[in-house]
């Protein structure tokens, strides 16, 4: 089997198969990049995902890109990105155009209606887990301050999110080099690798 | 049509470069760009994307992506928008390995994800906020109840797949309050 087919047949497994969002298809590039084609050992593995997490954006495609193009060079990053999402772009814009082909009828309509609230319920633990985390590795009286300033700045005073973003990072960046070594972080990463590990 | 494109590749372009702290963290800054600010689709049409997003695989990032940009610019518009999420921070990983892979550990970088973590949580409150009021409005109090505490017992305590507990929930729609 050629490397390019490979890599095709890999990240499509990956990308069918990985119900729930990005990182929880950490789980399945490990099957498919380390254990079953063995293109990286488990320590690359690990760092490759802790230098994808220094960056923004998805995880998954940034994981599948980059492994792609490891093995592949660049046809193998095109090819092992599409083979992870195309799939599941293709089935939801069939899946919605055929649903807003209906749009008139009211059962349409009605459906459209039903699964409104889960996706309340969906977003409302999204933004539990938010306060969690950041509770947990922020502190409660950081995550609440940091939280009013940006109700404030959004709400209030109608600031775009992107300018609050960069202008934390920013300050993000100089605290950091005050202040060396927060410990829960240290923590977190380890605990990071050791759950990527198993 | 080259404006379209353009503020298609900034939609997505922009919460995909300051979206740090994982996939979901970018559904609200998304949800800005194409519902509050270009206003290509509603929150209706959102929330149905969010739905169907959550009940097939792969990242929901690429997903939004893909069907928003082919909504609003075709197969074209769904490549631009597809390219604008993953490209940027993807060639910044090949092109910069070297130097990422010093500051993989760092204290810097982690903190920077702690610091956005409180927007994001706040953003998808607003989010939430916004997709409670529509569902109160479009089926009532009672019907909107119902849903939100069944679809909590389902997902939450039963840990049923989310696919299942949106199919039951179209289903209930398409029969209860069409």
């Amino acid at each position: 089997m050629s490397r390019q087919w490979q890599i095709f047949a890999a990240f499509f497994r990956i990308g069918i198969f990985g119900f729930g969002g990005g990182p929880s298809m950490i789980p399945l590039f490990h099957a498919e990049v380390v254990k079953r084609y063995q293109w990286m050992p488990e320590q690359e593995f690990s760092d490759t995902l802790a230098i994808g997490n220094t960056l923004p954006g998805p995880i998954a495609t940034k994981m599948a890109g980059y492994i792609g193009f490891r093995v592949g060079g660049t046809l193998g990053a095109i090819n092992a990105v599409i083979a992870n999402i195309v799939p599941s772009i293709i089935a939801m814009i069939l899946m919605l155009t055929l649903l807003s082909a209906y749009k008139d009828q009211s059962w349409v309509a009605g459906m459209g209606q039903g699964v409104l609230p889960v996706v309340v319920v969906m977003m409302a633990k999204l933004t539990w887990d938010f306060f969690d985390k950041s509770r947990s590795s922020f502190g409660i009286k950081g995550t609440l301050l940091i939280a009013s300033v940006t109700a404030i700045a959004l709400l209030g005073l109608g600031l775009h999110p992107a300018i609050i973003i960069v202008s934390l990072l920013i300050i993000a960046l100089l605290r950091a080099d005050k202040s060396q070594g927060i410990q829960p972080l240290t923590a977190q990463s380890n605990s990071k690798k050791a759950s990527v590990e198993k | 049509m080259i404006d379209t494109y353009w503020q298609l590749f900034l939609a997505f372009f922009i919460p995909n470069v300051i979206g740090y702290g994982g996939g979901p963290a970018i559904i609200p800054l998304i949800e800005i760009e194409v519902v509050s600010h270009y206003q290509w689709l509603n929150l209706q049409e959102f929330s149905e994307i969010l739905a169907l997003g959550n009940s097939l695989p792969s990242p929901i990032a690429t997903k939004m992506a893909g069907h928003i940009g082919y909504m609003v610019g075709g197969i074209t518009g769904a490549v631009i928008a597809v390219f604008a999420t993953v490209a940027p921070s993807l060639l910044l990983m090949i092109f910069l390995l070297a130097i990422l892979y010093r500051y993989k550990d760092s204290v810097k970088v982690k903190s920077m994800t702690l610091f956005v973590r409180p927007v994001i949580a706040v953003m998808m409150a607003i989010l939430t906020f916004k997709l409670l009021q529509n569902s109160y409005a479009d089926s009532g109090a009672l019907h909107s109840a119902g849903l939100i505490i069944c679809a909590y017992l389902l997902l939450e305590r039963a840990k049923l797949h989310p696919a299942l507990v949106i199919g039951s929930a179209l289903a209930y729609g398409g029969v209860f309050l069409g």
